[in-house]
């Protein structure tokens, strides 16, 4: 268990104007951990996880992260270029619609091959070599490598946009309603895709979900969001198994049981 | 050693705010401890809190008042309010349950699923696969089954994956909410004998069981829940 945390959140805020996206969250994510954040369209998930992946600029309030040399650099002070390279390799971000987080145009191999670049490999044949490696572990066949995401179906999409995140080992994983959209089969195989790698690789991830079955299965902890706020956090059993808050009691009774 | 376990005056009760926010009490001063190679079993008709009680004590039940105190790792960790990666760390290497019913993991194979905890300890997969199929083949589960996901094996089946996944580590605290409900004479006495070897070992055990021969067979003591009934507590 490592002592220190690898993302430090100090009441963290971001307004559209007047209106509130998200407002005064804190915490702690530690590596190995996966961090679940739930609620209603509009509670504001979305735009907390942006904020802390840097594409939005909060309004107040400051994330920090522990980097590689052992320093914890303040994330809104770091200068683009090097944003950009910490995004690039360091942490991955997987979009609900794998087409944002894709390039569309080319091949498989050459998506999965483009962060290995970015962080400084040139041998070709290391990269195909690496690239097909991980379309085997997202179970993508190694002759599709050639194949646009075009060509591919969602369920093989989005394990495609996982693999091209996952490549360059990176310690941060941040993923928006990652098995939205998705038939529940492929959301099964996703699931469970995504709960061996993140175990063996001891990733830290955050999870935005309105799905609090995908939230029990892949999270450690978790938050509930209500109007841009956090209204009640914990353990991720303790939060479903005994919710203490009304609007966290609500969607908890909403669950269907199959 | 410390005591494992020691439970002081825990209080718990739901507020129900879809029911215009009534407060249900479950228990009231809760005080118990556990010595090590002890199997403490908790009694009283249904309904008098004894699953809250072990839910209480693993963690995913919230705790009102009182202290939980494990002993991890030579270390004093009070459950009631530990951090949740405290709380993980601890069920990782201190505090093991069996629950009920077997939570199933889409496509993961049972082999697997008994496995996961000695893994999680960092014991290597082929070594924790090996002590799985050594359980599961003590516990009678058919070997056509082991590489299943078992979404559609039969309850005393999953019971049995689920026996066999709390008892593969050497937790020093171990917790079972009725693991012999669904299993036939057979895999009860395999269980019985299974908690035995855990006591020969140290472990704690506080446990749900509602057959009166197992209860007696592994019993070292009957704690009756409803003392700690809050009507009680109040009168």
């Amino acid at each position: 268990m490592s002592t220190l945390p690898l993302l430090k959140v100090n009441d963290l805020s971001k307004f559209y104007g007047s209106r509130i996206g998200c407002r005064n969250v804190s915490f702690e994510l530690y590596a190995g951990e996966v961090l679940a954040i739930v609620g209603e369209s509009g509670s504001g998930k979305t735009t907390l996880l942006s904020c802390l992946s840097t594409r939005l600029m909060p309004t107040s309030g400051i994330v920090e992260y522990h980097m590689r040399d052992g320093q914890y650099r303040d994330l809104a002070r770091m200068g683009e270029a090097e944003r950009r390279f910490l995004m690039r390799t360091d942490w991955g971000f997987v979009h609900q619609n794998p087409a944002d987080g894709l390039r569309m145009t080319v091949s498989a191999g050459a998506n999965v091959g483009e962060r290995l670049m970015a962080v400084g490999d040139r041998h070709y044949g290391n990269i195909r070599a690496t690239a097909s490696d991980w379309l085997e572990r997202v179970e993508i066949g190694v002759d599709r490598i050639d194949d646009q995401p075009r060509a591919f179906s969602g369920g093989m999409r989005q394990r495609l946009q996982i693999a091209r995140n996952l490549v360059t080992s990176p310690r941060l994983v941040f993923m928006d309603e990652p098995t939205g959209g998705l038939d529940v089969s492929v959301q099964a195989r996703l699931l469970d895709l995504v709960r061996g790698l993140v175990h063996d690789l001891g990733l830290a991830a955050v999870i935005v979900t309105h799905d609090l079955a995908v939230a029990r299965l892949l999270s450690h902890r978790m938050m509930v969001m209500k109007d841009g706020a956090v209204i009640e956090q914990g353990l991720t059993d303790r939060v479903l198994d005994d919710p203490r808050e009304p609007y966290t009691q609500l969607l908890v009774s909403s669950i269907l049981q199959v | 050693m410390a005591t494992p376990l020691v439970v002081s005056e825990v209080a718990k009760s739901f507020t129900m705010h879809l029911r215009d926010g009534v407060r249900r009490p479950v228990v009231a001063n809760v005080s118990f401890s556990v010595k090590a190679g002890e199997c403490v079993v908790l009694g009283g008709p249904s309904g008098v809190g004894k699953s809250s009680i072990l839910k209480m004590l693993y963690g995913n039940y919230g705790v009102d008042e009182g202290q939980i105190l494990m002993d991890h790792d030579g270390k004093l960790v009070n459950l009631a309010t530990a951090e949740p990666r405290t709380v993980l760390e601890v069920r990782r290497t201190t505090l093991g349950y069996v629950s009920q019913f077997l939570r199933v993991v889409p496509r993961v194979s049972a082999l697997d699923i008994v496995a996961e905890p000695l893994q999680a300890r960092g014991t290597p997969i082929e070594e924790a696969r090996a002590h799985a199929a050594e359980l599961l083949s003590k516990l009678n589960l058919p070997r056509e089954l082991w590489s299943l996901p078992p979404a559609t094996f039969s309850g005393g089946e999953q019971q049995r994956v689920n026996i066999a996944r709390g008892f593969i580590t050497d937790h020093r605290i171990l917790l079972l909410d009725e693991p012999t409900a669904s299993l036939d004479a057979k895999n009860r006495a395999v269980v019985v004998e299974l908690i035995a070897e855990k006591k020969a070992k140290g472990t704690a055990l506080i446990g749900i069981f509602h057959d009166e021969e197992v209860r007696d067979a592994v019993a070292d003591r009957i704690l009756d829940v409803s003392a700690f009934s809050p009507r009680k507590a109040a009168a």
